[in-house]
């Protein structure tokens, strides 16, 4: 983030740090106050505002994106630590002519009502199935208990995961 | 022949048409208030009162003024110099915006700062000295009404107690007659306990005043922007033309998106002071503590029974913990909402309710959480007495529903507390429930299981609650009648866009209320765009919550889309060369009723109102509803949960739970049953896991999401849901009834009563939510009642 201070003494001891990531397959170098949070790098600096953050304490998993592949909640991760690392945010999931299996899924299976939590459970999702093509509900349930939807009582959550398995594999 | 469109096809009524809005969301290209960033747009956080009852001796806020990028620290002394240091409530009370005198709660909001980034405004609270003088503090109404209490609102002239209100509903006389005559009572004694609507994403806005042309924006966070438009009006004393609330996407509501909080206050009076949009986003914590809770209501109740199961009378007196300022967002006339709602769906004839309403040292609030204002309180309370007295007379739980259920002939029907219901097949609904529940062999694997140490248990739940506030003799905010609005333009090429004055937050309006126009002209549903929550465009209405929308808004759309084929018809005859009068309607064309096959489509009136419209007819196709709803709906509901209990550890697992709802005419089925599923997983994390207490010290225990737990998809149960029975809401236009709470609502007492089944051997009456397995467990090894109060301070 770039921010103008008035010139005053305490300016100039304000800490940056340079990194350099892959988010969404684009390579991006960033100047960052090392407490940044990835959230907000993503949010604020990157302007990728489908990650949303909820809790700020890891539990909602609205923020989760996948770092190296990895699910991680993003508001509680420094955006120095991505520093050569890959991210995939929700943006990143479709292509300009298609969507993801998982974005179709949650549309048919009806898995979402404000969207709010939908990205974080895609993301999730999305790791799931990239190491488990062929998950049982049970599996499922268990990879998306890291996050919280308060609308739709998860069950076409986990109905959109399964839809999703199966176009993937056929 | 026919050539009438296919309903389903063009996704009118009773298409599980996919959602639209999901087009955005699948992609993370929602529009909410945090993802709102405007030219020069600066950042506010706020301070909290880290205790709960304490005179504020000094505010010392240098050290955050010289912070570099801080722009603004605000302080209630600050604020009363231009009287914004208390606000009204939609109870007819004040609340502080930022505390002058006292803090009252824990969280209340002390001071705010505005900053270039929202780092920056952080470090500048935590900069900010406040010195308190702590105070004795109250957390439940026993103590708030306990002789010598401490006054908390001494701010108030004339207030010496903390009593708020109390109030009587019902037939005082003719109770204690019934109860005289009664061959039994069966009594209980229970706290709903305090709990957190708790949507994922927080609240916020984003206040921009534009000194050129003095016109104030704000996008927030609310289901009701046009309330809050008005409130702003008369708050900030602007004129009510230049201000603009729009509520963008929303992420979740349930009732805590409705009341104004000192946060957008703030951030308006910073915008104004700065000219400079000002953002507030609230973190998880400030949520929690400081907006809308729900429930926290102590019951005490009693019912005279006729040996042979025949409810005589009802008796309840309630004790409500209303926390520091009485800012319950209801907009009835009632004291305690719709408490009085409870025992609708039973023919009984004498209830009498005292109600109490308290002020304790905890947040204010009192949200409808996914209910209409108390509803959920009463139908718990209700289906807990039904359940107990069931016990106390050896009578079977389904019969005893049975028999003194409101038979379908009856209506409409007089509750006990004089609500007018109008509809319900009750007796088929639960026949319905139990029988996929498999009643009876369930019953025979129950004793056999519990020969064999195996404790499982079924509950049961049965109601019908009052959804879609008003009508507007009865319901108002502040003065504003609780009707709702329409506006439909048909545009030449026949496509249609409608607004309404409700504000979705995840129901789906976008894809539904399309769906009632394509019912009513026959344009299919993907030909007309919804648009909500903008007071510059969208017609003044009421707002989301209580399960208005459908039928309130969804009501008026179908009125105003009646007035447009009216329209239409005119312009067929016209296009036809007949009279008005020979031209008949079928979904998606006019036709002349001696020739059939000459007609005209929708489409083709619509380009007529533009292009060749007859002699002296106004030009253009569209029209606008105001819709006062003659009575609330009353859905009914049939909810039945199998549990087993761990007798070693007091954990309780869900082995079946059945939803069958009545909910009238289903707009879209697919969008219904979402609904019901959401609200009864409120329901099981109710029973469950969810709750806010309080310490002693008044300290909140579920200030986060490691303390306040919410269930998640490893917890949560299946459900299966049923839609068999299908009685129509005589007064809604389409026939449809609200549903997005029914769940929510009837769904906790099925699964406390299946529970309490399960350990019924213990003769234990009462463990209160949520079952922990430790209250579980104090239960079965103690035999006694569990009680979910907040603790006392005592002087050891």
């Amino acid at each position: 983030m770039t921010i103008v201070y008035d010139d005053e003494p305490d300016a100039d001891e304000i800490p940056v740090r340079r990194i350099r990531f892959t988010i969404n397959g684009a390579k991006k170098v960033a100047e960052v106050e090392p407490r940044l949070l990835l959230a907000h790098l993503i949010r604020q600096g990157l302007k990728l505002t489908g990650t949303h953050t909820g809790c700020d304490t890891t539990n909602c998993g609205a923020c989760t994106v996948l770092v190296d592949g990895k699910p991680v909640k993003s508001c509680t991760m420094l955006a120095v630590q991505v520093d050569g690392h890959e991210i995939t945010t929700v943006e990143g999931l479709a292509t300009a002519s298609e969507l993801h299996p998982l974005q179709e899924g949650f549309k048919e299976e009806h898995g979402l009502q404000c969207g709010f939590c939908t990205p974080g459970m895609m993301l999730a999702a999305k790791a799931l199935l990239d190491h488990n093509p062929d998950p049982t509900e049970e599996d499922v349930r268990w990879a998306l208990s890291g996050n919280l939807c308060r609308c739709t009582g998860y069950q076409n959550i986990v109905k959109s995961v399964l839809w999703a398995a199966e176009k993937l594999r056929s | 022949m026919s050539q009438a469109l296919d309903e389903i096809k063009i996704g009118g009524l009773g298409a599980s048409r996919k959602r639209v809005e999901d087009n955005r969301f699948i992609r993370g290209k929602g529009n909410y208030v945090d993802d709102i960033v405007l030219p020069g747009m600066l950042h506010m956080e706020i301070l909290r009162s880290p205790l709960a009852h304490a005179r504020i001796v000094s505010i010392d806020a240098s050290k955050a003024w010289e912070i570099p990028g801080v722009h603004l620290v605000m302080t209630g002394e600050m604020m009363a110099t231009r009287n914004l240091a208390w606000m009204p409530t939609l109870s007819y009370d004040t609340q502080a915006v930022l505390a002058t005198d006292k803090v009252r709660f824990q969280g209340q909001e002390v001071a705010c700062v505005i900053a270039d980034d929202p780092y920056i405004a952080k470090d500048a609270c935590e900069a900010i000295d406040v010195t308190y003088e702590a105070l004795p503090v109250i957390v439940s109404p026993a103590q708030a009404l306990a002789p010598g209490a401490t006054v908390i609102r001494d701010d108030k002239e004339n207030q010496n107690d903390n009593v708020i209100f109390h109030w009587e509903v019902g037939d005082a006389e003719g109770t204690s007659r019934a109860f005289a005559e009664a061959d039994m009572v069966s009594r209980l004694q229970l706290h709903y306990p305090r709990s957190h609507p708790s949507p994922i994403e927080c609240c916020g806005s984003i206040a921009d005043f534009n000194r050129a042309t003095e016109k104030l924006t704000v996008y927030m966070t609310t289901q009701a922007p046009h309330i809050i438009r008005a409130a702003v009006a008369l708050v900030a004393e602007l004129p009510e033309q230049m201000i603009r609330i729009i509520s963008p996407d929303i992420g979740g509501g349930f009732g805590n998106k409705v009341p104004v909080y000192p946060g957008y206050v703030c951030s308006i009076l910073a915008s104004i002071l700065l000219e400079r949009p000002v953002k507030w986003i609230e973190d998880k914590t400030g949520n929690l503590i400081s907006t809308g809770f729900a429930r926290d209501v102590y019951l005490d109740g009693e019912m005279a029974l006729r040996r042979d199961g025949k409810i005589l009378a009802i008796r309840m007196h309630t004790d409500s913990d209303h926390g520091a300022f009485f800012s319950d967002a209801q907009p009835s006339k009632f004291k305690i909402g719709l408490m009085h709602s409870a025992f609708a769906c039973y023919d009984i004839p004498y209830a009498h309710m005292i109600s109490r309403g308290t002020y304790t040292n905890k947040a204010p609030g009192g949200v409808a959480y996914r209910c209409s204002f108390r509803v959920t309180e009463a139908m718990f309370f209700q289906e807990r007495m039904v359940q107990a007295a069931a016990v106390d007379l050896g009578m079977d739980q389904a019969e005893f529903r049975r028999m003194n259920f409101v038979r379908d002939d009856d209506f409409p029907h007089r509750t006990p507390f004089g609500f007018l219901t109008d509809s319900g097949q009750y007796g088929a609904c639960l026949d319905v429930g139990l029988k996929a529940v498999g009643y009876d062999n369930f019953l025979q694997q129950q004793e056999e299981a519990r020969s064999r140490g195996r404790l499982l248990g079924i509950g049961i739940s049965t109601m019908t609650e009052p959804l879609g506030a008003g009508n507007s003799r009865e319901y108002d905010i502040l003065g504003i009648k609780m009707f709702d609005s329409a506006e439909i333009r048909v545009h030449m090429t026949g496509k249609a866009m409608v607004r309404t004055g409700a504000r979705g937050q995840g129901q789906g309006h976008e894809t539904t209320w399309a769906q009632i126009v394509s019912h009513e002209l026959g344009l299919p549903a993907d030909d007309i765009t919804v648009e909500e929550g903008d007071t510059d465009t969208a017609p003044f209405g009421m707002g989301t919550y209580a399960s208005r929308s459908t039928p309130v808004a969804g009501a008026a759309i179908a009125m105003a889309a009646r007035k447009i084929r009216a329209k239409a018809r005119r312009l067929a005859a016209h296009l036809l060369e007949v009279s008005e009068e020979d031209v008949e309607w079928e979904l998606g064309r006019f036709y002349v009723r001696s020739a059939p096959d000459r007609g005209v489509t929708i489409q083709e009136c619509a380009m007529a109102a533009y292009s060749n419209m007859p002699d002296g007819m106004e030009p253009g196709l569209q029209n606008q509803s105001f819709y006062d709803p003659p009575n609330l709906t009353w859905p009914f509901a049939c909810y039945i949960v199998t549990v087993e209990v761990d007798p070693e550890t007091g954990v309780w697992d869900v082995t079946n739970m059945v939803a069958v709802d009545d909910c009238g005419v289903r707009i879209n089925p697919m969008i219904v049953e979402g609904q019901i599923m959401g609200g009864l997983t409120e329901a099981y994390a109710m029973a469950n896991m969810q709750f806010i207490t309080f310490d002693a010290e008044g300290n909140c225990v579920g200030s986060n999401y490691m303390d306040y737990l919410l269930p998640t998809a490893w917890e949560t149960p299946g459900f299966e849901l049923h839609s068999e029975i299908m009685t129509e809401c005589p007064h809604h236009p389409i026939g449809a009834k609200g549903i997005g709470e029914c769940a929510a609502v009837g769904g906790p007492a099925a699964f406390v009563n299946a529970v309490m089944d399960a350990i019924s051997y213990t003769g234990v009456r009462n463990v209160d939510m949520p079952m922990l397995p430790d209250r579980v467990w104090e239960a079965m090894k103690y035999r006694r009642d569990v009680s979910g109060a907040p603790p006392v301070l005592t002087d050891e």
